[in-house]
Parts: structure tokens; C-alpha cells; sequence
């Protein structure tokens, strides 16, 4: 049987991903451009007994969404920048209580207002420090449509099988852009689903060590109690001020992700090998950039695009390596150069990151990508 | 006979850290006391808080409980409820967590009517960071940050949560004991959103500031501004100038949230089909 | 006829001193030593319970 081919935004790939996931519950808030996430999963999920709710703002709905993650739920939330801000609270205490959850936002000009139909990248810092405190930070950034629907299924998998918060950033090009999209059977795609306890309710301990540093999670009514807290807490998931178990725990916290970064990470490497200037981007400016490269190669200069899927955790290591073999980066973005600073903390000054940035609510076109090439000696 | 508040209590969790003749232990045994009435099972039952003095009542009961960020408890309930609405869901937490920083889910929730059940310890100060004015802080009463008086008015939390479409509200005291248990039991059995405001005292942070000189002069107040609504009926308003009335303020039946949702479903289904 | 007197179990760990009990008893039962209540007058007991309602502690508990 032929598969299923749609014609779809951005956005409602995300939506129709989450189903794949097995996602069960929706709680948003409504925010240009990102609405019609909400709209489909409105729509979608009472069909397969799932529960959407429209909450009362954006804090709201990252709560009810933890909330309902408790009860063993999959969950999803989207937003976009100004709600984001406001979600950070609960996402700092999804961090720190570790439940699973994925929050879909669409980057648009900032800060505060600033341009709610205007495409940007100018999230990917707050997906990492937005919320106050260590906490471990996983963001993805598809550039497809094709590709939102897949890592959306991905930031599920990885939500559950991390305890841990989960963004998928697409901009705002990427998130309203149509295009073809494949579906992909049941069962083509991994779907992981929460690690549940395998003892006891009385000898149940929520962030229980001796598994590991990721803890199974039971649910709220099935059979066991216990306690979930923002205070730091030890084991038991009662709070705590002990100076080693804070620590202890902290770290672990920043481990879950830190430790078990190659099976997160995710990146694409287009006619890197041979390259001499590598232009790093992502989302709707990785596929100008990929323009610029085919372009370059037929004007006879080495170019190559490192194009990144996961933001967070970051590709420290990959673009240390190549920083000893290219002349420059190149780091087109719709922000004022937070990729870049991310690039030159991690290639120890090895080669130069040459910018461009817009914040005009334009994206970066090819040409500007090739004129910068041109300037590499 | 004495009553057994051990086995709602996690085993080592007491004492609690409330203040010497802090109301919220007073109100705390009047919850057991109602979820032991009613027999709920304790693994079906969530309790959930904000942040405050009162948020912190869920660490001791022996229940599933989720101790939230400042305000937010009506938003992580709604969750929960949402989520599984087979499960006993209670909220607690104090009044400037709940009126204040939580004022929008705490309307949100009544306008939903969800079934859940809140109970609202107004203490009328922010006792955890010291005692600085809430929107409970009578005009003219002294806080920490109101060291020349409160030019604020206060919200009414009954007349609130009415307006605002609670099915279901009541008014007791700490002082009332006896009458907390019943009034919180009702409220669980109420299908749909109830609100249980029980006026406590918070000798610590207010009372020293405003002229009360022991824990026994402010339960005594709280027994002297107290009157039954049935009482009140036969009084007229000079009688009840300065009395704040007690028991079940409001009770209506109507549709509740999660029911309503269960139609959502029916219908998608209906039309999927 | 020996009267059967009620057991008044004070946990004193937990009693905090707040004098509600004392003040609230009708029989003025208990009294304030330090810190803590203890039971002054066992005999005066008429087993209304009390200062086991109101203790906000837990540290009063009245076997009949």
C-alpha cells in the first residue's frame, strides 16, 4: 500500500508527529505563529481519547502539562517566544522534578513583541540559560517539514527516555512553510516510552539512583505514592538542604544529558570532508546555506555545510576537529550571532567565525552566504 | 476516642514546620479527618500546592502529592484532573499564593468547574517570606511591607470564587475545628469545583505586627467574626457589621469540566466515524 | 466507685508550645511546663477532646 503523502505547514507536521509519538495530552495557550499546533491537536487528539485544554496563559499551560505528564502521560505544549518566556518557570521545574515533556516553539522576532510573524533564531540561548539554574537542556531544530514531524517524534523519545523537558525550535519559516510530507507507518519511526518502577510501591523511590542516573518514573494512580517537590530533594523526593545530596543530585541532573550526548546529538555533514570553508546552520537558513554550497562548488571554492538538527546538546566536539583543518566558519543566522559565539567557545580559537546576522525579519539569502565565502583568504 | 491521624501522615515527616499556633495543623487534621470519612483511597488521591506556608502541607500526607512552583497549583491540578479524572484531586495552599500570583488559575478553575477541591488557609499575610501584605491584608493592617499601613482593599475569596463560577464554596475558621473536617468532605463530594476558605491565623508574621498578643487572641477573634449563614439570616447589617460568615456559602449544580470533555471526545469520535 | 480515668498522651517532640490546648480546655486539664504542656489535673478530664482537635502539632492524643 502506497504511504500516506500530505501537503503540510510546519506546524501541522508537528501536531500529526506528536500523534505518531503516542502523545495523549495538549495544553497551550494561543500565540502567533504557532497557533495551528494547537488547532490540530484540538482536533485530533479527542479522536484518540487524548485531552486538549487551552489554558488560561502560557504558565498555566506548562503546568497543567507537567501535571498531566505525572499521570504517565505523553505531552506537548507549543508556544513561541513570548510564551516561552513566561513557560520557563515550569519548564526550570519540569528540569528539576524530571518529568518528561515536549514544548514546540517557533522562533519569531524578539525580545518581548517584537515581531510575531517574522521569522527568527533568536531562541536557542533561552532554550538553554531561559530558566534560572543548572539544568540539563535538550533542543532540536528541524529545517524540513518532513523533518519537524520526525524530530518531534524524537524530542517525545528522548522527553521520556531522559526525564527531562525536550524543545523543538523550529523558525518561523520552517514552522509556516508547506511541503510534502511522507508519512511514516506505525512502527517505522522508534517509539520510546517511559521506564516505569520495577518494584514495589513501598519500596518506590522517584529519583532512585540504583537505576542509574535516570530514575524510573511511576505514575500518579497506579498504585503509587509519592512526593514531587521544586526544592532540591534527595532520593525519596523529599526536599533537602544536605550540601552533598544537592550537589549529587545536580550534577546527575546535568548528566542525564551531558553523559549521553551521542545517542542526542544530531547533525548533518554536507561536503564537509574536503571543505575549507564550513558554513554551520540550522533551520530555514541551513537550506539557504546548502544553496550557497552547491553554488560555491561550481565557482571552485571548498565549501561545506555543517547543518545542526540538535542544538542543544551542542556538537562541541565534531566542530573542535574540523576548526583544525578549515580556513573559516561561517555562521549565517536570524539572531545577532549566538551561534557563532556557541561556535568560537568550542573551536579554541582554531579559525575565524565569520557572521551574518539578520534581525530584520528577512531571512539570509544565498547570496549573502556566497559574498561571505568570497571574503575568507 | 482518639483519632488516628498517624496513617494519613508519611511515617517521620512530623513534627511539620509551621510556627507555635499556626493554623495550618488545625486545618491539616481536618483534612484527614474528612478524606478518612470518606474513605478515598490514598493512591487515588492527589494533593496538590503552590508555594507558602500552607503549600507545604502535601509533603506529610501519605497520598500521591505535588508541591508546585507559586501559584500554579490550579494549573498542575487541572493536569492531573484532566489527565485522570477518576483520581481525588485537592489543592491547598494560602492566600497570596492562591489570590495573587495564582489569582488567574484560581478563577480559571472556578470558571471550568472542574472537580476538584481547594482549600484556601487565609492566614491574610505572606508568612514564608516574612510577612510582607497580601491581597487578603485587611486596609490599614500592618506588614512588613506596609510598615505605615495597608492602603489596599481585600478580596473577598468567597465572593471571588463565586463570581468567578465555583459551584461549590464554604467558609470556615481554624478556630471552628470541628466544622473544617465537614465542610472540606462536603466540598470532595461536590462534583465539580469547590473552594473551602478557612480563615487562620499567622501569629508569627501578622499577629505581632497587628496588636495580637498570643495565638489565644487571635483564635478568640476568629471565634467572635464568625457567624453561621443561618444565623446570619435572622440578623440584620448592623449586627453583622464587622462579622465574616461561615459554613456553606454557595452550592449549585451544573455541568462539570472533565464530563463536559468526555462529550468533546463522544463527538470526535461520533464524527470520525 | 473508681472513675475510669482517659490516657492524654503528650508527644512532646512535636508540641511546639503554643497554649492552645491549655487555654481551650474547659476543665484547665493541662498547664505549660517549659516549653512544652503536660497534664496537670487528670482527674478534672471530662474527655471532650478538645485539645486533640485543636493541637495544630499532632502532640495531643485522648484515649478514653
Amino acid at each position: 500500500m502506497a504511504k500516506k503523502v500530505a501537503f503540510l505547514q510546519g506546524n501541522e507536521a508537528a501536531a500529526h508527529g506528536a500523534l505518531y509519538a503516542g502523545c495523549k495530552f495538549f495544553g497551550g495557550y494561543p500565540i502567533t505563529p504557532s497557533t495551528e499546533v494547537a488547532e490540530v491537536m484540538s482536533a485530533e487528539l479527542p479522536k484518540v481519547g487524548g485531552k486538549f485544554i487551552q489554558m488560561e496563559d502560557e504558565i498555566g499551560a506548562m503546568a497543567a502539562l507537567i501535571g498531566a505528564s505525572l499521570t504517565g502521560t505523553k505531552v506537548l505544549t507549543s508556544t513561541s517566544g513570548p510564551g516561552l518566556s513566561l513557560k520557563q518557570e515550569n519548564i526550570g521545574y519540569a528540569c528539576i522534578t524530571e518529568v518528561p515533556c515536549v514544548i514546540f516553539n517557533v522562533m519569531r522576532g524578539g525580545p518581548s513583541t517584537g515581531m510575531p510573524t517574522g521569522p527568527s533564531q533568536s531562541d536557542v540561548m533561552c532554550a538553554k540559560w531561559g530558566t534560572h539554574g543548572d539544568h540539563p537542556a535538550i533542543c532540536l531544530v528541524p529545517a524540513s517539514v518532513q523533518e519537524v514531524f520526525e524530530e518531534t517524534v524524537r524530542a517525545f523519545n528522548l522527553a521520556e527516555k531522559y526525564r527531562t523537558p525536550v524543545m523543538i525550535m523550529p523558525d518561523e519559516i520552517v514552522a509556516h512553510m508547506r511541503e510534502r510530507i511522507v508519512f511514516p507507518e506505525p512502527g517505522e519511526l522508534e517509539v520510546i516510552d517511559r521506564t516505569g518502577p520495577s518494584v514495589p510501591p513501598e519500596q518506590y523511590k522517584p529519583y532512585d539512583t540504583s537505576f542509574g542516573d535516570i530514575p524510573p518514573l511511576a505514575a500518579f494512580g497506579s498504585g503509587y505514592k509519592f512526593h514531587v517537590t521544586g526544592l532540591n530533594k534527595m532520593q525519596d523526593g523529599f526536599p533537602t538542604t544536605k550540601a552533598e545530596i544537592v550537589q549529587a543530585e545536580e550534577e546527575r541532573q546535568v548528566r542525564k544529558v551531558e553523559a549521553n550526548k551521542a545517542d542526542i546529538m544530531k547533525w548533518e555533514e554536507y561536503l564537509v570532508d574536503d571543505a575549507e570553508i564550513v558554513v554551520v546552520a540550522f533551520g530555514s537558513t541551513s537550506r539557504s546555506a546548502r544553496f550557497a554550497v552547491d553554488e560555491a562548488r561550481k565557482a571552485g571554492i571548498k565549501a561545506g555545510l555543517f547543518r545542526l538538527i540538535t542544538f542543544w546538546p551542542f556538537p562541541e566536539e565534531r566542530l573542535l576537529e574540523l576548526s583544525k583543518k578549515v580556513k573559516a566558519f561561517i555562521s549565517p543566522e536570524m539572531n545577532l550571532g549566538m551561534c557563532a559565539g556557541v561556535i568560537k567557545g568550542c573551536i579554541e580559537g582554531n579559525a575565524p567565525v565569520l557572521g551574518i546576522f539578520r534581525v530584520d525579519g528577512e531571512p539570509v539569502n544565498p547570496g549573502q552566504i556566497l559574498d561571505k565565502m568570497k571574503e575568507v583568504k | 476516642m482518639s483519632f488516628d491521624y498517624d496513617k494519613w501522615i508519611r511515617p517521620g515527616k512530623l513534627p511539620h514546620i509551621w510556627c507555635p499556633g499556626c493554623g495550618h495543623g488545625i486545618v491539616m487534621k481536618g483534612l484527614i479527618r474528612a478524606l478518612d470519612t470518606l474513605q478515598l483511597k490514598k493512591e487515588n488521591t492527589a494533593i496538590v500546592s503552590g508555594i507558602g506556608c500552607a503549600s507545604r502541607l502535601p509533603g506529610y500526607m501519605d497520598c500521591c502529592t505535588l508541591h508546585t512552583a507559586h501559584g500554579r497549583a490550579a494549573a498542575f491540578a487541572t493536569g492531573v484532573k484532566m489527565a485522570r479524572p477518576d483520581m481525588n484531586v485537592i489543592l491547598c495552599g494560602g492566600d497570596g499564593d492562591g489570590t495573587a500570583i495564582g489569582g488567574n488559575h484560581f478563577i480559571h478553575a472556578c470558571r471550568r468547574n472542574i472537580d476538584m477541591t481547594y482549600i484556601i488557609m487565609n492566614n491574610k499575610i505572606y508568612g514564608m517570606t516574612g510577612g510582607q501584605f497580601s491581597p487578603c491584608t485587611p486596609t490599614g493592617d500592618k506588614a512588613s511591607t506596609t510598615p505605615y499601613g495597608n492602603p489596599d482593599p481585600g478580596f473577598d475569596i468567597a465572593k471571588l470564587a463565586i463570581g468567578a463560577g465555583a459551584s461549590f464554596v464554604a467558609r470556615g475558621t481554624a478556630f471552628h475545628a470541628n466544622q473544617i473536617d465537614k465542610l472540606i468532605a462536603e466540598a470532595i463530594q461536590h462534583k465539580g469545583f469547590s473552594v473551602v476558605e478557612i480563615l487562620d491565623d499567622c501569629p508569627t508574621t501578622y499577629g505581632r505586627r497587628n496588636k495580637y498578643k498570643s495565638v489565644i487572641e487571635m483564635m478568640n477573634k476568629l471565634k467572635e467574626i464568625a457567624v453561621p449563614v443561618k444565623a446570619a439570616e435572622k440578623m440584620d447589617p448592623e449586627q453583622l457589621k464587622g462579622k465574616v460568615l461561615t459554613g456553606v456559602l454557595y452550592k449549585e449544580d451544573k455541568p462539570e469540566y472533565c464530563e463536559q470533555y468526555q462529550k468533546v471526545i463522544e463527538r470526535a469520535q461520533g464524527a470520525a466515524k | 466507685m473508681e472513675k475510669k480515668l482517659p490516657t492524654i498522651e503528650i508527644i512532646e517532640k512535636y508540641c511546639k508550645g503554643c497554649h492552645i490546648c491549655v487555654e481551650f480546655c474547659p476543665k484547665q486539664v493541662l498547664e505549660m511546663r517549659g516549653f512544652v504542656v503536660a497534664v496537670k489535673d487528670l482527674e478534672a478530664c471530662i474527655k471532650c477532646m478538645q485539645c486533640e482537635l485543636r493541637c495544630p502539632d499532632f502532640a495531643i492524643k485522648v484515649t478514653a
